[in-house]
């Protein structure tokens, strides 16, 4: 313990000092938020910020709710966990194929895949809404699930992931009369939970927070969800901070929360999908 | 390869009989990538060449591109997107790796509180965050203004989103927070993959500290820097929940980016054509880049 202290020099001090400022400085919005939704509308409009409420309300989350913002949240949660689900199915199979199977074609698949995540998934969304208008899924919350399961990024990963699994394993089991899905599940899947543990908080996460292809797909009060609805209340009702903070609190805190709960796979997945090149 | 040779008969069976069972893993995977990313993208690419609008589809070649290029609005997008990418792509890089390092030796308790602070912006999402960033910047209210005024710095209240001089910067600081978090966390596993045995070598050689990070570490993180150049450079590129949520492109289009000038075209205007002419272009200055930033990263190798 001595020994630690000594070592400390004064740029390592100077860091340490520089990294606690920065760390409130980050986690000021959340706090912000969270503290805000609970003030009152002189606290919250007061020249001089009122760092912690002094009269705590529940006003805020009572007028938010006769906005239907359970619905948003709902739609919010319907849209990232099918997104995840579908994604974590379709990549877990493409990507053990890619990774264990020799095909015809493989190599030019692999390109296509590689070439279409470079491109910038924001500039198709013209055509994508048009697509989904010709599909009758116009307003419809499958119009946001279909592209983001379509995103290659989570076949990369699990590529990734099917490479480490040894191929004598698969032969050893094949020779013993399994077919191609026993093989799968029964070999396959367990080895790569780790990954799809990492893909699907990956995918819930990000799905939630976006907002741009929500944005263009999606239109009437029933479909909205939160981070729409937060928008929307910002437009309206742009006076009336303590809603929208609530808004933004009902928004933030739940994913927030799963964040902190599975942040070791998340990192995992950010870090091992970056591990292609 | 020479035993498959050896037994031509049976392999091309075997080769066969993978394909066929390879795709069908595809299958369900493929049909999601063809349908929603292949077809729009070339949809893109196919109505770029057409006045497309509420009303009309006809040819007219490269017209939507040379529309383009005389288009004043156009042309100050673009301008505003380089200059967001110019300033953010190398303080963001440089930041999170200053940061990266700081806290990649820490005990590993507060190496993963860092990353999570870090990291918290990008999870409470733009729309959120951007709720926060508002009031900071309100001219009456904010905080910018009371902190400033309080200690002198400012005479006057300065309206910060509505101000032509400084709306582009207040939307590059909010950028920056919703950016670094994936660079430190990259940096952080990365630095920890360092040969340690090469770094003791280079102490015991009585390297300095400095010595050590240029001649050792640098060069065996250089992958990771080069993907977090990329990424930053097509989020930088593609920036638009913030302008949409905060300036709508004002004032006086001074945060006006190609991304939300597309969208202002295709969805206010009903000029799909056009805006998608403009995404093509969007597409092809971000590959130029990328490829650009790979050679530059390979050679330095």
């Amino acid at each position: 313990m001595n020994g630690k202290l000594k070592a400390k020099k004064p740029y390592d001090i100077f860091v340490l000092v520089v990294m606690f400022i920065l760390a409130v400085l980050f986690a000021f919005p959340l706090y912000w938020i969270i503290t805000g939704s609970f003030k009152d509308a002189a606290a919250i409009n007061a020249v001089q910020p009122e760092w912690f409420p002094h009269n705590p309300t529940m006003d805020n989350y009572v007028r938010l709710m006769a906005k239907p913002a359970f619905r948003w949240l709902f739609n919010a949660v319907f849209i990232s966990v099918m997104s995840m689900a579908l994604t974590c199915i379709t990549a877990a199979m493409a990507g053990y194929a890619l990774a264990k199977k020799r095909f015809v074609g493989q190599k030019t698949l692999f390109t296509l895949l590689i070439c279409a995540m470079a491109l910038p998934k924001q500039v198709v969304l013209v055509p994508l809404l048009k697509e989904m208008s010709f599909l009758g899924l116009h307003d419809n919350m499958w119009a946001v699930i279909l592209p983001t399961v379509g995103w290659p990024f989570g076949i990369f990963l699990l590529k990734q992931f099917s490479e480490g699994i040894p191929t004598e394993m698969l032969e050893a089991v094949r020779i013993d009369g399994a077919g191609e899905v026993q093989t799968f599940t029964t070999i396959v899947l367990p080895m790569i939970k780790p990954g799809i543990g990492a893909l699907a908080i990956f995918t819930f996460i990000s799905t939630w927070n976006d907002y741009f292809l929500q944005l263009i797909m999606l239109n009437s009060s029933k479909v909205l969800t939160i981070s729409l609805g937060i928008a929307k209340l910002q437009a309206e009702m742009s006076n009336d901070f303590g809603l929208i903070m609530a808004g933004a609190a009902l928004g933030a805190i739940p994913i927030v929360a799963i964040f902190l709960m599975f942040q070791k796979y998340f990192t995992q997945g950010i870090t091992m999908g970056a591990v292609k090149g | 390869m020479s035993k498959i040779n050896n037994v031509p008969a049976r392999s091309k069976a075997l080769v066969r009989r993978e394909t066929r069972s390879a795709y069908l893993f595809l299958l369900p995977a493929l049909v999601f990538f063809i349908g929603f990313v292949i077809i729009p993208m070339v949809l893109c690419l196919v109505t770029s060449f057409f006045n497309y609008t509420m009303g009309d589809f006809t040819f007219i070649g490269f017209g939507n591109y040379i529309k383009m290029f005389q288009d004043e609005i156009f042309r100050i997008a673009l301008k505003n997107t380089i200059l967001i990418v110019v300033v953010a792509v190398p303080t963001v890089t440089a930041f999170s790796l200053w940061v990266g390092a700081s806290i990649y030796k820490m005990h590993a308790v507060t190496r993963s509180f860092f990353r999570c602070i870090f990291y918290l912006p990008v999870v409470t999402g733009s729309v959120a965050v951007s709720v926060v960033w508002k009031w900071m910047f309100n001219k009456y209210t904010g905080l910018f203004n009371t902190v400033l005024m309080g200690t002198g710095i400012l005479d006057e209240k300065i309206s910060w989103l509505g101000d032509e001089r400084f709306a582009l910067w207040c939307i590059i600081i909010i950028l920056f927070t919703t950016s670094i978090g994936q660079p430190i966390v990259l940096y952080v596993a990365a630095l920890g993959n360092v040969d340690p045995s090469q770094i003791e070598a280079a102490e015991v050689d009585g390297a300095t500290k400095l010595q050590t990070f240029w001649k050792i570490k640098w060069p065996s993180i250089m992958p990771t820097t080069l993907y977090i150049v990329i990424i930053t450079t097509i989020n930088s590129f593609q920036c638009y929940a913030l302008i949409q949520l905060l300036t709508s492109g004002g004032p006086n289009h001074s945060t006006e980016t190609i991304m939300y000038y597309i969208y202002y075209q295709a969805f206010k205007l009903n000029q799909y054509g056009y805006g998608n002419a403009m995404g093509i272009f969007l597409a092809i200055i971000i590959a130029i880049f990328s490829a650009i930033q790979l050679k530059a990263g390979q050679s330095n190798d």
